[in-house]
């Protein structure tokens, strides 16, 4: 297979190194990003990218349309935007519409479970960079459906593992109002029982109060009575986590959504030639990639990756390329990343970071696996109910 | 414009001033230090430092061994120490983010990757001017000029090709899609046979220079080490023919490759991810930087030991070594 697509794209450079060649394929990709509407929260100091996610996946063009050049193959993004209001079924009738084999999705949960619940008409590989939740690895699988946002599983259990080697095992969690913040803290919850962690105290953060005025009056009286290593949070919004830092009543460090937090992709990454994605991505987006960004990026990637190797265009043939036993990614994580058959979720390290440093990447060296060191995070084999055929 | 002061900080000891003058010496580029550390081969001792540009990566000496030229990643140049002067004098146009770089054996056209630009850019020494730039994949990294002078080979990280480019028209005329992450090139002294490293591939391919196909592909196992780890980054070639030496990166070991049947003999414990090599004269030692552990190995090839480890500065990259 490599020998053919070096062959075959001889020919093509014969014709042209700078220019598109006559005979150059074309590979359409089609992003649908639903905006979401981000609830008010205390700590406003960031504002969310309107082009978040969705900078990833332009980017990933222009570095799959640099090699594209050399094989004859041209990638291209079409881009479809809803707002936070839009109705799931607009949504559903353009992708309906759409000649796009191979669609990125960037929705929030419940729009995500209502396309896949959907008649799409067609065959096509859908990739979520929008979702985090459990359970579209878990329950709601399917054969045609790929996860390059890690689970919060996974990053629960990269956060879990560390914690646990450095022996700070006790826990005291604060969780948030939010459905993302029940969900997380749940993820907490099976990481401490999966890696052997102890919540030893469970409070809720009922956010009537401006945590930046009352902070320091408040949280030594939440924090106090239980004796605990870390004081875990679950604010995935960002509403009060960051105020609990300084204000335990014993001195504690912060870890989960805020103080020590874990992500596919944070600013702090440089290692792996990290540096220069970071550099790039800064140049095109005039800001800092985040994980949405770099879970775009990592599905167009997938896509080019597998038919620049497979030295075809025809979908249906990538697709099968990209969920095959020879599909790798090298993508500045120091490994390379594949998809799991039983979840099409993407493995790959999660970093373990604070505001300003890289703390660690996980997997943490000791946590074993008999295939990949990689499984110990997020739903493993065993644990998936759902068929993915 | 960069330009630093070329003074050398030198920390001779008392009694080496004479004997070191004599020895050979070896250029170890400290990527996070912004320095190049100099190291006495015949008493494996650091002799001293010189200050350079920001994140010196790629080191080589001229043909004449009478200059050193420094990739100063950050300052986006490439920085021309003369030895015998000990100073600098003067800087080339390298483009952008120079990383590593080769040098026609005409002594004259030096070629450099441009890694933020997807560029190989061709610089005449003499005339410090750009001859040409030729567009490659993402992340232009390897850089070899092949022995007979026709090739310049680069390798780009994310395109994952070995892009060969006319020396003498300067055009990219071929590609060889090599697996993930190619790292680094070495040719074979007869120039017919191409060596490439994959570092997140885990593989080293064998390219034959007529077809430009791959040929043949190793593969590393380490006992004890997950093969996620093992990860080749630079190679070197031994004058006798007879071994290819390896660097394995995060699995902290040297592969020690027989060049007929490709056949792994020899794995050697060397410091925290290995990057980069060289001979000492007569291929007596091989020196290895280490970048996490911050320092360089001795290895003694007669025995294919390592014998001394060399405390250097921070995140030791290239090394040269001037007879």
């Amino acid at each position: 297979m490599l020998r053919t697509l070096v062959i075959g794209c001889l020919a093509c450079l014969m014709v042209a190194t700078r220019a598109w060649s006559a005979g150059t394929v074309q590979v359409p990709v089609l992003y649908i990003k639903q905006q979401v509407e981000r609830p008010p929260v205390l700590s406003n100091l960031d504002d969310i990218p309107v082009d978040e996610g969705l900078a990833g996946a332009r980017l990933a063009i222009k570095d799959s349309n640099t090699t594209g050049r050399f094989t004859g193959q041209q990638f291209s993004l079409r881009e479809l935007a809803f707002e936070p209001a839009a109705d799931p079924a607009a949504i559903i009738g353009q992708l309906q519409a759409a000649e796009e084999h191979f669609v990125i999705l960037d929705l929030p949960a419940a729009t995500l479970e209502a396309v896949l619940q959907a008649d799409l008409g067609r065959e096509r590989l859908l990739f979520n960079v929008g979702a985090p939740d459990n359970r579209f690895r878990t329950e709601l699988c399917r054969k045609d459906l790929l996860h390059t946002l890690p689970s919060r599983a996974m990053l629960t259990d990269a956060l879990s593992q560390y914690l646990v080697k450095k022996r700070w095992s006790k826990w005291l969690l604060i969780e948030g109002p939010l459905e993302g913040d029940r969900l997380f803290a749940d993820a907490l919850r099976r990481s401490a029982e999966k890696f052997g962690a102890r919540i030893v105290g469970h409070k809720v953060w009922d956010g009537a109060r401006d945590a930046r005025r009352t902070a320091q009056a408040e949280v030594p009286r939440l924090t106090q009575g239980v004796e605990y290593d870390v004081l875990m949070v679950a604010d995935e919004w960002g509403d009060f986590g960051e105020y609990l830092m300084y204000r335990t009543w014993e001195p504690r460090p912060i870890a989960g959504t805020q103080g020590l937090f874990a992500t596919a992709w944070y600013r702090t990454i440089e290692q792996w030639g990290a540096t220069q994605l970071q550099v790039r991505f800064g140049k095109a987006a005039g800001r800092p990639m985040g994980a949405r960004d770099y879970a775009a990026w990592a599905a167009l990637r997938s896509i080019s990756e597998a038919a620049i190797r497979s030295g075809s265009a025809e979908p249906a043939m990538i697709g099968t390329y990209i969920q095959s036993p020879e599909f790798e990614l090298a993508a500045y994580k120091g490994r390379k990343l594949s998809y799991r058959p039983w979840s099409g979720q993407l493995r790959q390290p999660i970093a373990l970071s604070a505001a300003r440093s890289l703390v660690t990447q996980s997997p943490q060296e000791g946590f074993l696996h008999r295939v990949s060191e990689l499984d110990t995070l997020g739903f493993d084999q065993p644990e998936v109910q759902c068929k993915r055929n | 414009m960069l330009f630093r002061n070329g003074s050398i900080v030198v920390l001779w000891l008392a009694s080496g001033v004479f004997s070191a003058l004599h020895a050979a010496t070896a250029y170890v580029s400290n990527e996070k230090d912004n320095t190049v550390t100099l190291i006495d081969t015949e008493r494996m001792e650091v002799t001293g430092t010189i200050d350079v540009g920001q994140r010196p990566r790629g080191i080589i000496l001229s043909h004449d061994m009478k200059t050193l030229y420094i990739c100063a990643s950050d300052d986006d140049t490439v920085q021309i120490y003369d030895i015998e002067q000990q100073k600098f004098v003067g800087e080339l146009p390298s483009g952008a983010d120079p990383e590593q770089f080769a040098l026609h054996p005409d002594n004259r056209h030096l070629y450099i990757s441009n890694e933020d630009d997807n560029l190989v850019t061709v610089v005449d020494v003499v005339k410090r001017d750009v001859v040409a730039q030729i567009d490659v994949g993402v992340e232009p990294e390897g850089m070899a000029v092949s022995p007979d002078g026709r090739w310049a080979v680069n390798t780009s990280e994310t395109t994952n090709m070995v892009h060969w480019i006319d020396a003498k028209t300067h055009e990219l005329v071929d590609n060889t899609l090599v697996d993930q992450r190619p790292r680094h090139v070495e040719f074979e002294p007869d120039s017919k046979t191409l060596w490439a490293s994959s570092e997140i591939g885990g593989t080293v391919s064998i390219i034959d220079t007529d077809s430009k196909l791959v040929r043949h592909k190793i593969n590393f196992s380490i006992k004890g080490i997950h093969p996620d780890r093992v990860q080749p980054v630079g190679i070197k070639l031994g004058a006798d023919g007879r071994y290819a030496y390896v660097a394995l990166g995060p699995a902290n070991h040297v592969a020690v490759v027989d060049r007929k049947s490709y056949e792994v003999v020899k794995y050697i414990l060397v410091g925290r991810r290995v990057w980069h090599m060289a001979f000492t004269p007569d291929d007596r030692y091989l020196m290895t930087t280490n970048g996490v552990s911050g320092d360089v190995t001795v290895i003694d090839l007669a025995e294919l030991k390592p014998i001394k480890s060399i405390k250097v500065g921070r995140y030791p990259w290239g090394i040269a070594v001037r007879p």
